[in-house]
């Protein structure tokens, strides 16, 4: 199976798990275009290399392996969108397709500068969440001051913005993306690194989260929360 | 003496000179920590609104007698930090080191002990002589928090007094604090910061020639490390060395962290706070297990539906609250004005008589139409705010001021211009960025406010119909939101998300909004009281000199070729800029009569009423915006507003004339 095929099942797994929790066999033929016999054959085969749990009739989900594999092809995807609709003013329905069919030959250093010249954006064009990268950094003036180079080491972590937890889900900041001012102005309201965050609710429609931090609670634009990833402790999806 | 206005910074510096030995106290603090109600207990309920020379930052000022001394009280505006990124900050920044206060009165919550000590240590880095007052200390304790006071005061330096201001305990003792502080002068403790940055201060302040800036030289070295534009700009006119050697240790610094220098600082700050906190303060009662009252009402205020049921109940109930009062109180006060002298415009007689009859018609407007709606409307709108719920308004409208580039703060602008459009201008400044607050003033003008909606209810609702009146609203509302949208796109500048911390619900503290209330209308009181004085005057001698005739003929080829309204509505226009629901009281002089139907049509009456709505802000408003953002772009909204309400005229003249 070729990389480029396995990285769009991967990817697709993704979202229908995030819709639906568990991505049936119909599903992903539906959302690939594919017959689902090819869909069966190709799961067991993501299942050898470790990268799905698949129980024939039932459906697949992503191991850890498979879901950062995803995540950070969808990052990928979704910086080239911006690159592709804000730099080089591609028309926007082309913008999807470009992406996806270049999303799979794109170098880590690549991407990395990429996400530099873009000013390390927060959401692509359609308006979904782009991940942080998975660089064991702090905060993203170290890499758009070039200060020094992007450091190696991946984080040991997975991360996920304070607006992915769902309302009670406790987590410790670990990345505040952004140039120094938006950080300076989180820090300053005692939204450090390292600091137990929790979100109490979501406003509907993408309207500001609360979040309780040091003993009093604050709402934040969901733009800006967008901003400030953090590791949770695990919890099984279900 | 007390109360004096504080027009003159001046007047703060050399207080010690010329006899006067009166001492100046700053009480500073983070919103919502209780501060206005220290404020109040310290000084009684005498206080003035004055105004910062060259900037428009309300705040209020007062006098502690304790103990024969005679102390002035500053009430600083509630900020988080003092990084000078709002004009508020930059003003408290300012105040502290330049004025010299006494005595900085620090005021933080108890139950929010770490974010506040973040400000405290802030504070005690521009080493003015300090007093910590922990306040709401009941409330902390009903979170099972308790604070050993002797300990932090050990762990800062200074004397710290554990309060609850809305009861007025430890008052006594605050003051006892004060009076003492003032001679003893005491200088908090320099909480040291980790190593590294250590090493760069000191390595700053080597090089750093003695008396750089105005600022403590320590001071003056972090804010080079963080970079703060004022501070380099300053240092960089003595030495230029010095910043440059700053620039190279915030590199340093960014080096080993992976983060700028200023975020590195205000880290530690908080690392700090945490272990302080550590230190003094105890939590007994697994409090977060309960869910609190506070919760509870956010469950219902925030709700995604009923939410917005409660809102548009409030909004709503504030606006039919006010109107259903005011016009209570109004029809009192006329019944009783009147008993005392006619209210009969005068256009014959002597110079004396018109004169006088002119200055108490003015008189009478003024306190008839405008107070009985503003007091009611500040009242409510007040308690709204101290209870916490204008808070949870603003974060439930956030996402709807997005499509007019706002955020949910300037609700609170919004809400305040349907009482007066001039404190509404000025609330403006809550508002972060310098384009959304322009922009938020700009919408503002373009509120019916009290007057506007005098106007419309005396005109439309009662010799049109009421429908009409609620047409004419439904039209501005959404007048707003296109204006909005477009002068979002257009304005240079850019827009800020909005952080904004959610208080606990309290219930309101009510001489705290008695006196608020009282504030607000009184600013308001010496702002309409001359214009309608000196304007009634005006109009009356105009009229009796004949100079009416030859503004009326200029104005004829817009009031009546555009519009279609009578002739004698130009002078009308005029006189509504200095207050527009004066243009009642002219409309009713010039033409003998109170019933306007027996002189314009429905068509008339209705674009009369809309010109009145939009076309220019009252003076007093024009007046407001020139001091927040200049003579240039207060005359483009008068131009641009005279303009889009003459064109709306015309087309709603001739498009009504067809329907109607």
């Amino acid at each position: 199976m070729a990389s480029e095929q396995l990285e769009e099942y991967l990817e697709s797994i993704l979202d229908i798990e995030e819709k639906d929790g568990v991505a049936k066999t119909s599903a992903i033929a539906k959302c690939l275009k594919v017959a689902p016999a090819s869909v069966t054959e190709a799961l067991q085969t993501l299942a050898d290399k470790g990268f799905v749990h698949y129980e024939p009739y039932k459906g697949a989900y992503l191991t850890d392996q498979g879901r950062e594999m995803a995540r950070k092809v969808k990052r990928r995807h979704r910086l080239l969108e911006v690159f592709l609709s804000d730099v080089l003013h591609i028309n926007g329905e082309n913008v999807h397709d470009e992406a996806c069919r270049m999303e799979h030959t794109l170098s880590d250093e690549t991407e990395c500068a990429l996400c530099k010249m873009l000013n390390a954006p927060a959401r692509c064009p359609h308006g979904s969440l782009i991940e942080a990268c998975d660089r064991d950094v702090e905060s993203c003036s170290a890499c758009l001051k070039d200060t020094k180079p992007p450091s190696a080491c991946t984080r040991d972590e997975p991360l996920m913005p304070v607006t992915a937890l769902r309302p009670g889900q406790k987590g410790t900041i670990a990345f505040i993306r952004g140039d120094s001012s938006v950080v300076q102005r989180l820090t300053d309201l005692g939204l450090t690194l390292k600091t137990d965050i929790q979100l109490v609710r979501k406003a509907p429609l993408l309207g500001p989260v609360e979040i309780a931090v040091r003993k009093t609670r604050l709402a934040i634009d969901h733009a800006i929360a967008d901003h400030i990833f953090v590791t949770a402790p695990v919890e099984k999806a279900g | 003496m007390n109360g004096r206005h504080g027009h003159d910074g001046s007047g703060f510096r050399h207080r010690h000179q010329g006899g006067k030995d009166e001492y100046v106290v700053a009480l500073a603090g983070n919103a919502n920590v209780g501060k206005s109600a220290t404020f109040n207990q310290l000084t009684g309920v005498d206080q003035e609104i004055g105004n910062w020379p060259g900037k428009t930052v309300e705040r209020a000022e007062g006098l502690l007698q304790h103990r024969g001394q005679r102390i002035r009280v500053i009430d600083l505006p509630g900020i988080y930090s003092i990084t000078a990124l709002s004009t508020e900050e930059q003003v408290s920044r300012e105040f502290i080191a330049h004025d010299h206060p006494d005595v900085v009165v620090n005021i933080v919550d108890a139950s929010a002990l770490e974010r506040n000590l973040f400000f405290t240590l802030q504070l005690t880095e521009l080493e003015s002589p300090m007093i910590l007052s922990v306040n709401q200390m009941d409330l902390a304790a009903q979170k099972g928090i308790s604070i050993d006071t002797r300990k932090l005061s050990a762990l800062l330096g200074i004397p710290v007094i554990p309060t609850i201001a809305i009861q007025g305990k430890g008052i006594a003792e605050l003051s006892d604090a004060i009076v003492s502080a003032v001679q003893n002068r005491p200088k908090p403790h320099t909480i040291p910061y980790g190593k590294e940055v250590e090493d760069c201060i000191r390595k700053i302040l080597q090089l750093m020639p003695a008396g750089t800036g105005d600022y403590p030289p320590r001071w003056t070295a972090i804010k080079l490390l963080e970079g703060d534009p004022d501070t380099v700009w300053e240092v960089k006119k003595q030495a230029p060395e010095v910043v440059a050697a700053a620039q190279a240790c915030a590199l340093e610094l960014e080096k080993i962290h992976g983060e700028p220098a200023g975020t590195v600082l205000s880290g530690e700050r908080y690392h700090a706070a945490e272990r302080i906190v550590s230190e003094v303060l105890e939590i007994k009662t697994p409090g977060d297990q309960e869910i609190s009252l506070t919760e509870r009402i956010d469950r219902l205020a925030l709700h995604p539906v009923l939410g917005y049921v409660l809102l548009v109940l409030t909004l709503g109930g504030l606006l039919v609250w006010t109107f259903m009062i005011g016009a209570w109180i109004s029809e009192i006060l006329t019944a009783y004005l009147s008993s005392i002298a006619p209210v009969e415009p005068l256009i014959r007689g002597s110079a004396h008589d018109i004169l006088f009859n002119g200055a108490w018609t003015g008189f009478v407007a003024a306190i008839t139409l405008i107070i009985p709606y503003v007091i009611p409307f500040y009242l409510f709108l007040t308690l709204i705010e101290n209870s916490g719920f204008l808070t949870r308004f603003s974060l439930m409208l956030d996402r709807g001021m997005h499509i007019m580039g706002l955020h949910g703060k300037a609700i609170i602008p919004l809400v305040l211009g349907f009482g007066c459009t001039v404190p509404a201008c000025l609330s403006c400044r809550i508002i972060e960025s310098p384009k959304q607050k322009f922009l938020a003033a700009f919408l503002v003008t373009l509120v019916p406010c009290s007057a506007r909606t005098i106007v419309i209810l005396g005109i439309v609702a009662a010799f049109v119909n009421i429908w009409w009146a609620l047409a004419l609203y439904l039209f501005d509302f959404t007048l707003i939101v296109i204006l909005g949208r477009i002068a979002f796109r257009v304005l240079p500048g850019e827009s800020v998300g909005m952080i904004m911390e959610m208080p606990d619900y309290h219930v309101p503290h009510l001489p705290s909004v008695l006196g608020q209330t009282w504030q607000r209308t009184k600013s308001l009181i010496w702002i309409v009281l001359p214009a309608y004085i000196v304007g009634s005057i005006a109009i009356t001698a105009a009229y009796a000199v004949g100079f009416l005739e030859p503004i009326n003929a200029a104005l004829a080829p817009v009031t009546v070729l555009l519009l279609g309204l009578p002739m004698m509505t130009g002078v009308v226009f005029v006189f509504g800029i200095i207050r527009k629901e004066m243009t009642i009281l002219a409309l009713a002089a010039l033409f003998g009569t109170t019933v306007f139907s027996t002189i314009m049509t429905p068509v008339q009456l209705v674009v009369f009423a809309l010109v009145i709505l939009l076309y220019m802000p009252c003076i007093s408003a024009v007046l407001a915006l020139a001091k927040e953002f200049g003579w240039r772009r207060a005359l483009s909204v008068t131009v641009f507003e005279t303009a889009l309400a003459i064109a709306t005229g015309a087309v709603a003249f001739r498009a009504l004339s067809l329907v109607m």
